[in-house]
């Protein structure tokens, strides 16, 4: 038995302050999809960020992984209602891949291998508060889960999470995804409940 | 046997039929991406979460989204050229 007694471990952590309202706690790796699962050879792979101004910066593989790196803690919230504390990744902050980007434009829209979309204003995606991933759990990412890489987001939704990320294109107007042009919320806050248009 | 990830078209009958009175996987549509016609139950069916997601056979573009909130749905046939409806009188 350990030191501190299970009485003075707290809350359970389905009641835990870090569960956003209407969610409960999961242990697994829930995968939902919407398509076929792109398999995408690393030696094709490459991401790009494209301006409203026609610039286009691109990466490779090899050039993505020659960035300086970060090994993001954070917790997934998914608009199914499981949350899923403390995943770890290992992949590029935004900060990074647009420091060289000059542009004006204030949303962004994520595109992936596979078709998928989903937007956000670009903000969401500086200081700190997004990444493309390409490790979970110390483990290359499963494509299941986007791997070769996907977005991470944590503090939105998880479909903002772009799996099997294929560039961002920077736009000076907002122009919804898939899942928003489909019935859910345009920007998706866990903490104000923003799951379907209108709420 | 293959492990799928989809299931067929059959799929959407008990969804739509939220919506629709009458059982809509028996149209006919055409898919807007690559002119295939078939019934939609013949579509493959991703989800249900976080919602419907029915592709083309022919071509895997997305003809048919079914998002279903707690108070409303949305049906979505971005992929969808026009719908054949047999209507027995």
């Amino acid at each position: 038995m350990g030191i501190i007694s299970r009485a003075f471990q707290g809350r359970p952590r389905d009641h835990d302050e870090n569960l956003p309202p209407g969610q409960y706690l999961v242990h697994d790796f829930p995968v939902l999809s919407a398509g076929p699962t792109p398999r995408v050879p690393l030696d094709r792979w490459e991401f790009a960020i494209d301006t409203a101004e026609g610039q286009v910066h691109r990466w490779s593989w090899e050039e993505f992984l020659a960035l300086p790196q970060e090994t993001p803690t954070v917790d997934l919230h998914c608009v199914t209602k499981w949350s899923k504390f403390g995943t770890e990744w290992k992949g590029v902050s935004l900060d990074v891949l647009m420091e060289d980007v000059e542009s004006a434009a204030e949303y962004a829209l994520a595109y992936s291998y596979g078709g998928y979309t989903t937007n956000l204003p670009l903000e969401d995606l500086l200081d700190g508060k997004a990444w493309i991933v390409y490790e979970f759990d110390g483990e290359e990412l499963a494509p299941a889960h986007g791997g070769p890489a996907r977005l991470l987001v944590p503090h939105l939704y998880l479909w903002k999470s772009a799996k099997w990320i294929k560039g961002i294109r920077l736009l000076n107007e907002d122009w919804p995804g898939f899942w928003e042009t489909a019935g859910y919320h345009n920007y998706g806050d866990p903490w104000r409940e923003q799951r379907y248009q209108g709420d | 046997m293959e492990n799928l990830d989809y299931q067929d078209g059959n799929a959407l009958a008990g969804p739509l039929s939220e919506i629709f009175t009458l059982d809509v996987t028996t149209a006919h549509g055409t898919c807007a991406g690559c002119g295939r016609r078939g019934a939609l139950a013949e579509l493959r069916v991703y989800g249900p979460e976080p919602g419907l997601v029915a592709r083309c056979p022919g071509c895997e573009e997305v003809v048919l989204t079914l998002v279903r909130g707690p108070k409303d749905a949305w049906l979505d046939l971005r992929g969808s050229v026009s719908l054949r409806i047999p209507i027995t009188e």
